[in-house]
């Protein structure tokens, strides 16, 4: 009886998302004609059914993905449907997107990375503080994930491969005392900046949330001052992904939105949902892991990517 | 999310239950929530589609239960059905005669490989194996570390030296045989299914170390990915079967159906936590319903299904309307009720149930039901069917016969003789149906409420309210009515 499923996925050429523009393109002549026909932009269900899929297969969501159903049936596609679906996907995402370096006078900025286990935390600090150290500033790194085995050796590793400076502790060490210690590095170097990284931990826990709460106001107090607080989420995650941002929105105050593993099949657009419901911007994703593979986010490309699968 | 599901459900097919068949139209409707539902799961699109053309199938020309409602039957075919495709072929582990059994792990990076092959090894370390543990993930900064260090934690052997994977993973299993350990695992780097460097690299230590299982670690929050990355480590490495991690978080998790679906091959463990031990054999029936999203409504069902005889009920519900109850149909229906478990038990498995509610049933004493069905049963027959005869000196008979007092048969009796006046002005002189099972939908919520009548009877209000659906007839009373195990809701 299970052997059901596979019968049937195993016949398909491709699960992968198809091309909407792809498809769209042989639809085209079809829609043009309708088009001509009605005089307004009404759309057929099969041409509605083939951007739902497109849309579905993304991770954009249910609700998401209705809404623009709902625009495309309301308001037709006048300059076509792939124009039209574009244009509502980069509606969602016009949130302010620049990245703060800066901290008022005499503080430290700080950079803190939240998000859940296994995501590329660490990873992207790495490849931020290259970033920052290309850019001729100096940089301190805290090892504030004191729980996961290894993970201060793996950020070290980091270090050593950009030249920054870290700071870390004990396994089990208080994560608070660990970017508490950093600050002090970095005022009295005169550094001129500290990335945090934190434990990797589930949303849905009220008592690693609060942690997490704890190690942001820590790195908050002078000599530091938060100044954008980085979810990093995998571009694998599914819906699961809004509740994640809603509980590191509450907790830690989230800025940001780093989308990692961008390089793989997966497209990531649960992003769109966050943005739209909760008004965080991405502004970085990952695209590999070479310690370059990390670049600004561009919603035109992004959108494009979602859409031309 | 889940009130909205399932009061949709509720709703579903209230005007077509007496047709005593499920319709096209209303298998339709249901199974398009059924596919939000899926979709909001994470389950990945061509895995849904495939999934409710089984249920469908499975649901088409099948008769109307006698105890459930039309959406509570679509429900229970969507959970069998998941179940099924979840549990089907588990895969038992059998070890290598010629040991060492070798066990390869792989999958994206940061599904968690690394934890899982510790967590593995303090499992079969539990099974009385001696396990081996390899770290071949060279790629990761300190991944061989970390592993180390778990290692350490579970009281687990790591092998590793600074060579490559696939040597590394070679000379670990041969190395594990001269030790005479007898379970090998070896932990992976975390790849992409389109980086075909690293899948021949994997497939490469798969060839020099001839796994007796490949399992593919997939992590819950997974989203529609699932499918495109469980297909192409199947192709690479013919997997044995799925661990699925991150389970205790608060995804709905249909990344497990979808994997499941696309490779066929069984979910084996799964990982519900961060600490060594928080690590189990799959439960299917689990991962079902928390695809669904309905939580215990499901058990619900079941229970209902099981135990709830819709004849009786419908009987005495009949017999209700006659006026001819009679203590022995009240004792019947008490005990239908009962035997679902103490109606606290039960409330607490129904969504949209209030505090209050709960409070209230959790205040039927069990002890009171008890003694009612005492009393009851030191009643003769005929008492039973004519309570006016018993006198006085019945009434003392029937006390000392059931360990109970004179005032509490008393009290027993006159609560009956009121109901059954009631009974009899909703349903005397009123042969349609519907309008007196509208009345009688709301004495049940009456009942609900735990006004008006005293602790057994509410007890059977909730008995009457099961009845509802097998006798079916949409009345005027559009208002919740009653209906199915489930509850009205209340705000």
């Amino acid at each position: 009886m299970p052997t059901v499923l596979v019968t049937e996925l195993a016949e398909r050429p491709s699960l992968g998302a198809p091309s909407l523009a792809q498809r769209l393109r042989s639809s085209r002549s079809v829609f043009e004609r309708v088009r001509s026909l009605s005089g307004v932009g009404a759309l057929s269900n099969d041409q509605l059914e083939t951007v739902e899929e497109v849309l579905l297969r993304s991770d954009v969501g249910v609700t998401t993905t209705n809404m623009i159903l709902d625009n495309l049936r309301e308001n037709g596609a006048p300059e076509g449907i792939a124009y039209a679906v574009r244009a509502s996907l980069l509606d969602s995402l016009n949130a302010e997107r620049s990245v703060v370096t800066t901290a008022e006078s005499g503080r430290v900025p700080v950079w803190l990375f939240v998000g859940v286990n296994g995501v590329g935390k660490t990873t992207t600090i790495g490849k931020l503080a290259k970033r920052q150290i290309d850019a001729g500033r100096s940089v301190v790194l805290a090892a504030g994930d004191t729980f996961r085995a290894a993970a201060a050796d793996q950020l070290e590793q980091w270090a050593t491969r950009t030249g920054a400076d870290i700071v870390r502790s004990a396994e089990g060490a208080d994560p608070g005392s660990v970017v508490h210690d950093a600050l002090g590095r970095a005022a009295a170097r005169g550094a001129d900046i500290v990335l945090a990284d934190t434990a990797g931990r589930r949303s849905n826990s009220t008592n690693l949330l609060d942690e997490l709460s704890k190690v942001r106001r820590v790195a908050d107090r002078e000599p530091g001052q938060v100044v954008e607080t980085f979810m990093v989420l995998d571009a694998t995650t599914g819906q699961n992904a809004l509740s994640q941002a809603r509980e590191f929105l509450a907790a830690a105050d989230v800025t940001a939105i780093v989308l990692t593993k961008l390089d793989g099949t997966a497209r990531g657009g649960i992003v769109v949902a966050i943005e739209r419901e909760l008004g965080i911007p991405v502004k970085f994703v990952g695209i590999g892991e070479g310690v370059e593979d990390l670049i600004a986010f561009d919603p035109e490309a992004f959108v494009d990517s979602l859409l031309d699968a | 999310m889940f009130d909205a599901l399932s009061e949709r459900f509720e709703r579903l097919g209230t005007s077509l239950r007496s047709r005593g068949r499920l319709s096209e139209a209303d298998l339709d409707e249901a199974l398009s929530e059924v596919r939000s539902a899926l979709l909001e799961a994470d389950v990945e699109l061509g895995v849904v589609r495939a999934f409710l053309e089984a249920v469908r199938e499975r649901l088409s020309g099948e008769t109307l239960s006698q105890s459930l409602s039309p959406g509570q039957q679509v429900i229970k075919a969507v959970n069998e059905q998941l179940i099924e495709v979840l549990g089907g072929s588990a895969l038992k582990v059998t070890y290598a005669s010629k040991p060492p059994t070798v066990i390869l792990l792989a999958g994206l990076q940061g599904a968690g490989k690394t934890t899982t092959a510790a967590k593995l090894a303090a499992w079969f370390k539990q099974q009385g194996r001696q396990p081996y543990l390899i770290a071949a993930d060279l790629q990761r900064p300190a991944a061989v570390e970390q592993l180390r260090v778990l290692g350490a934690q579970v009281g687990v052997d790591v092998f590793s030296e600074s060579s490559s994977p696939i040597d590394v993973a070679r000379h670990g299993v041969k190395e594990a045989t001269r030790l005479g350990r007898d379970v090998v695992i070896i932990d992976t780097a975390g790849r992409l299914s389109i980086d075909e460097a690293l899948m021949d690299e994997v497939r490469s230590i798969s060839r020099v170390t001839s796994p007796h299982y490949t399992f593919l670690v997939i992590d819950a929050v997974t989203g529609q990915d699932a499918v495109v990355t469980a297909r192409a480590f199947h192709e690479t490495l013919a997997l044995s079967g799925i661990i699925v991690t991150k389970l205790d978080y608060d995804a709905r998790g249909g990344a497990v159906l979808s994997a499941r679906g696309v490779v066929g091959r069984p979910v084996v463990f799964a990982s519900t936590g961060e600490k060594m031990d928080d690590f189990e054999l799959f439960h299917p029936d689990r991962m079902a319903s928390r695809i669904l999203g309905m939580g215990d409504v499901l058990s619900l069902i079941e229970q209902a299904e099981q135990k709830m005889d819709s004849d009786v009920i419908a009987e005495g519900a009949g017999r209700m309307m006659s006026g001819t109850f009679t203590l022995d149909d009240f004792l019947a229906q008490m005990n239908q009720v009962r035997k679902m478990g103490s109606l606290g038990g039960i409330m607490k498995m129904m969504p949209g149930v209030t505090k209050e509610m709960r409070i209230a049933a959790s205040n039927v004493d069990e002890g009171e039901l008890n003694k009612i069905e005492a009393i009851i049963q030191s009643m003769t027959t005929r008492e039973k069917r004519e309570p006016v005869i018993i006198d006085g000196s019945r009434r003392t008979r029937i006390a000392r016969g059931s360990g109970t007092t004179v005032s509490a048969v008393n009290q027993l009796l006159k609560q009956f003789t009121e109901m059954r006046k009631m009974m009899r002005q909703m349903g005397g002189g009123m042969p349609a149906m519907p309008g007196g099972m509208g009345r009688m939908a709301n004495m049940a919520q009456k009942a609900q409420r735990g006004d008006a009548l005293p602790p057994g009877f509410e007890a059977l209000g909730a008995g009457m309210r099961s009845a509802q659906p097998a006798r079916g007839g949409g009345g005027k009373n559009k208002k919740k009515k009653g209906g199915r195990v489930t509850p009205p809701k209340q705000r």
